[in-house]
């Protein structure tokens, strides 16, 4: 059985991930061969929804995780060590709305108040009340792209990696908010008591 | 809709009613754990849970308080969010003459504005202990020894101490010539467990190669007291106080600790050695402490001092954890 536990996500980073354990000499083999299996004791990895590696992370469940910056910057009371950007699953998050005359501008200068459609509330708060600006957030589970164009929110706050599905929906990027990539999280206490394992992991990354 | 505290809510957020079979556990725990306190000489002290938010002439902050209140005078009040606060207020009015060292021990609440997570309430039992007047190396030593004593009687086997010194790194940083506003960003990050941050303020420096390894890799410096051995000139000088306390621990108390150099604690009063207890079978610290020569003068009688505090819920967890693990 392995020394340390990893949580990787099933989603938009899970390939690569899968592909980096693979190139530092963990099997992944049965991961892959397997869709529906969550737990792998014998190369130590556990399979989860992204935005809930964190919370393994955290309460030690696991010892390492690898999330997006996205989901630390939602949760930023997560106690836990952010040990490296891995580089790969490259995104930003962006303030988007509908092409043509900015709707959301338009309500921010004649309201003095915006409506914000997104999966990420507490990023979206957080940006408009660092930029002095008022905003309504709505919380919204998926398909944001769909808020704007059928007059729930004024504008979104939203991952996009390539801007596909943003032009589909006639959306353009009004505002950069973060640049986010995929990073390499650690349990506290695991940090200190598998300090070994985890810098010998660390230094198989730092080889590649 | 918003859910506010209101007509459905029975306790407020992060508070808890202790039921007989919980009590009992936390009792017979608490009591080897006062055992060990008395057996080393630390009288227990009972204070008000109420205080004044500032105590004259004192710049001494509550940590996180949670809770605070008016009391009849329009007084601000806070329901202490520490035990290290009221005791060094203590020490400064009560035992304004005394001799020291003065020992005191404590089994009390204490209230926080955490998010209620694994174990964690805003309202929490702390057992700890404070030495006042005794120097570091000395004072630590002996703090670390009563913490491991207390550890063991509540019943833990697997614990282990993460021991660091809260100089260490902010003296390195200036050395190497960075300013203290960047400093001050590179610590905050520290604490915050981000080294991804560190790394890019680090870079943002412009530092030589060499310098900027350095800086990086330690406060990822964790281990036994090897890692202290093999490290350059400027580090070994720096952390010669870590190893003047390791000397002083007895063979069963030294072969708990692991060095973590980049400990630093979040609470600002620490001035030297800091620590942090750990056991694998739970996956957030149990407790922990550390040096605060500054403190004291704030109140009007400059000590050196040292404390710990252990978190009595999340130790009984840390139990069970362990005792499951035994199956």
């Amino acid at each position: 059985m392995a020394d340390l536990r990893i949580a990787v996500p099933r989603g938009a980073l899970f390939a690569e991930t899968l592909e980096l354990l693979d190139r530092i000499g963990i099997d992944t083999a049965e991961v892959r061969a397997n869709g529906r299996k969550l737990l792998f004791q014998e190369a130590g990895i556990v399979t989860m929804r992204p935005a809930d590696v964190p919370t393994y992370v955290e309460a030690g469940a696991a010892d390492l995780g690898i999330t997006g910056r996205d989901v630390l910057l939602e949760h930023p009371d997560r106690d836990v060590h952010e040990l490296l950007d891995l580089g790969f699953g490259r995104c930003v998050m962006v303030l988007a709305s509908e092409a043509g005359e900015d709707r959301a501008a338009d309500a921010m200068r004649r309201l003095g108040v915006v409506r914000i459609a997104t999966k990420y509330p507490r990023v979206a708060a957080g940006f408009f009340n660092s930029t002095g600006r008022q905003a309504e957030i709505v919380e919204v589970k998926g398909s944001v792209e769909l808020a704007p164009l059928t007059g729930l929110a004024d504008a979104i706050v939203d991952l996009t990696a390539t801007g596909t599905t943003l032009r589909e929906n006639n959306l353009v990027v009004r505002e950069e908010i973060a640049v986010c990539t995929a990073r390499l999280i650690a349990n506290p206490a695991s940090d200190t008591l598998k300090a070994a394992e985890i810098d010998a992991l660390l230094g198989r990354l730092d080889g590649l | 809709m918003s859910v506010h505290a209101g007509s459905g809510d029975r306790l407020p957020s992060g508070t808890r009613d202790v039921l007989p079979d919980e009590m009992r556990e936390l009792r017979a725990m608490t009591d080897r754990i006062r055992g060990v306190f008395e057996r080393a000489g630390y009288g227990e002290v009972h204070t008000p849970a109420l205080e004044y938010e500032r105590q004259p002439d004192a710049a001494a902050a509550w940590p996180m308080p949670a809770y605070r209140l008016f009391d009849e005078h329009g007084n601000v009040l806070v329901l202490r969010s520490d035990m290290t606060v009221p005791i060094a207020r203590l020490v400064a009015t009560r035992y304004a003459s005394a001799p020291v060292p003065l020992r005191f021990s404590y089994v009390a609440h204490a209230y926080r504005s955490v998010a209620p997570k694994r174990g964690q309430s805003r309202e929490f039992l702390q057992a700890g202990i404070e030495l006042i007047g005794e120097r570091a190396p000395r004072g630590s030593a002996e703090a670390l020894t009563v913490l491991c004593e207390s550890l063991l009687a509540a019943g833990l086997r697997d614990f282990r101490i993460g021991l660091g010194d809260a100089t260490v790194y902010p003296a390195l940083l200036a050395s190497h010539g960075i300013g203290p506003d960047r400093a001050q960003r590179i610590l905050t990050q520290l604490a915050a467990g981000n080294f991804v941050g560190v790394a890019s303020e680090l870079r943002e420096a412009r530092l030589g190669a060499q310098d900027e390894k350095l800086l990086l890799r330690v406060p990822r410096t964790r281990g036994g007291p090897e890692v202290l051995e093999h490290t350059g000139t400027p580090l070994r000088e720096a952390t010669a106080g870590l190893r003047d306390l390791y000397g002083l621990l007895a063979p069963a108390i030294a072969e708990r600790v692991v060095f973590d150099l980049g400990l630093v604690r979040n609470l600002s009063y620490y001035t030297g050695a800091v620590f942090r207890a750990y056991d694998p079978a739970h996956g957030v610290p149990i407790g922990g402490g550390g040096q605060y020569d500054d403190l004291l003068a704030q109140f009007g009688r400059p000590l050196p001092a040292v404390g710990f505090g252990l978190a009595v819920e999340l130790l009984h967890a840390a139990l069970m954890g362990e005792e499951r693990g035994r199956g």
